[in-house]
């Protein structure tokens, strides 16, 4: 193996570890500490680990932190976005559980984002929990609600009004969600 | 025809109104374009010469804020609708609700990528912590208080309380009442008409005794035992003993005179010019 191969074969490893585990609070890893840990061609380091990654069916995904991606983004936008390990394709409603969720909480975070989405990112917690309560037990809807703010779907303020938060914005395809409900 | 008293009112309550309407569009995510900003904005213009006192210009320039936040808000809701991710919430409400949980899963799993994390411990973490729990000590160890010094009860002498500093090598008063007689010596021997001038007094061989001297005589002046007599066309100021202590100081108007003691100013009198 040739010296330079060598030493790309060692950032995707040290890139690897640095993705997958969970080292602060949050999962995933921002950009400046890419670029600290693998150096300043980490860009191409995740490039080929997101290759890599296609046939596990698994990629590296960039959440930056204004809401829109910018379609070409800059060094600082690069250093303050977050970066994760998520799931390629689908998953079957059968393996969601394996992610550790009732089909019923599931359910519930799918209609609170779309019904999110649809009210140009911001609804009361009041309408969501009316729209909850037509198809989930009342004393769960609130218990719901604050376990998707607890795992990052979503975000609150103090006039109670609901935002989608990090979680969402590395996990769901906001507007592949809302083509395929209205398909239905 | 309304009196101008009826009028305000009227206008009053209309503004008041156009703020509540603008405030439920804002707060509860309502469609911006319910509001009529045109006939809204006719109508505070309308009322505007009535307002003279300053509670009505602020309530119509908190309904011309509220307007503005709304045209804000219209001008929001016309991006959204441009863009791709726009539906209309009423539609895409109904449809939420004819779902069922299945096929709302169904169709929620397939645009969900959830994120991948692990914690899992390695072989060299385990490692390291063995590594660190051998070197670490008890507990009771690490917490264990540690106990005040004894130390065994004896007397002091005064000097040594002097050398410490926790008292000084003469009574305060006892030093003050020497610096007065002090002072008074000097005025017999240099001074003209009972007083002395203020530096001739205060001035020593080092800089740290001037100002320990400027100090002690701030307190002698202070207490009654002597005062200040200032010259400010001729910049000169002395110093006169009081032959008594002048206890009834405190009924008159006191004032603080700051005198500068400066490094220059010792310097210049050291040198024999005038300060």
């Amino acid at each position: 193996m040739s010296k330079r191969k060598a030493q790309y074969a060692s950032k995707l490893k040290r890139a690897t570890h640095l993705l997958f585990y969970k080292r602060h609070t949050k999962p995933g890893v921002k950009g400046w500490e890419l670029r600290k840990a693998l150096g300043a061609d980490y860009q191409k380091v995740l490039k080929l680990l997101d290759d890599y990654l296609k046939t596990l069916d698994l990629q590296v995904n960039i959440v930056f932190e204004d809401e829109k991606n910018p379609e070409k983004p800059t060094p600082e936008q690069l250093d303050r976005a977050r970066f994760y390990i998520t799931l390629r394709g689908e998953i079957t409603p059968k393996e969601s559980k394996m992610v550790g969720w009732r089909i019923d909480d599931l359910a519930g975070l799918a209609i609170t984002i779309s019904y999110i989405i649809s009210k140009k990112g911001k609804a009361t917690r009041k309408e969501v929990e009316e729209l909850l309560r037509e198809k989930l037990p009342g004393w769960k809807v609130s218990l719901n609600i604050d376990r998707y703010i607890r795992y990052g779907y979503l975000t609150e303020d103090e006039s109670d009004q609901l935002y989608l938060d990090w979680r969402t914005r590395a996990e769901v395809d906001q507007k592949a969600l809302i083509d395929l409900i209205l398909s239905k | 025809m309304q009196s101008k008293k009826e009028r305000e009112k009227t206008g009053r309550e209309k503004l008041q109104r156009i703020i509540n309407t603008c405030k439920s569009v804002e707060e509860r995510s309502l469609d911006p374009f319910l509001i009529d900003v045109k006939t809204n904005i006719n109508e505070v213009k309308e009322y505007f010469p009535e307002w003279t006192i300053p509670e009505d210009l602020c309530l119509d320039a908190e309904t011309i804020h509220h307007v503005a936040s709304v045209v804000k808000l219209q001008g929001e809701w016309v991006k959204h609708r441009s863009t791709s991710l726009y539906t209309d919430p009423f539609l895409l409400e109904e449809k939420l609700t004819r779902l069922t949980k299945t096929e709302i899963i169904e169709t929620f799993v397939k645009a969900w990528h959830p994120i991948i994390e692990l914690e899992q411990i390695t072989l060299q973490s385990l490692a390291e912590a063995t590594t660190y729990w051998l070197n670490l000590l008890p507990i009771d160890e690490r917490w264990k208080e540690n106990p005040p010094n004894e130390v065994e009860i004896g007397s002091a002498t005064r000097e040594e309380l002097v050398q410490e500093r926790i008292l000084r090598d003469k009574a305060f008063s006892e030093e003050l009442e020497n610096f007065w007689q002090e002072l008074k010596n000097r005025v017999q021997e240099k001074g003209e008409n009972g007083r002395i001038h203020y530096w001739d007094f205060v001035g020593a061989e080092t800089y740290e005794e001037t100002v320990h001297r400027a100090f002690m005589t701030s307190f002698l002046i202070t207490y009654g035992y002597a005062t200040l007599e200032i010259y400010p066309l001729e910049e000169e100021t002395f110093i006169k003993p009081h032959e008594k202590l002048e206890t009834n100081m405190s009924k008159k108007q006191l004032v603080s005179i700051p005198i500068a003691v400066s490094v220059e100013d010792w310097m210049k009198w050291k040198r024999g010019e005038p300060v």
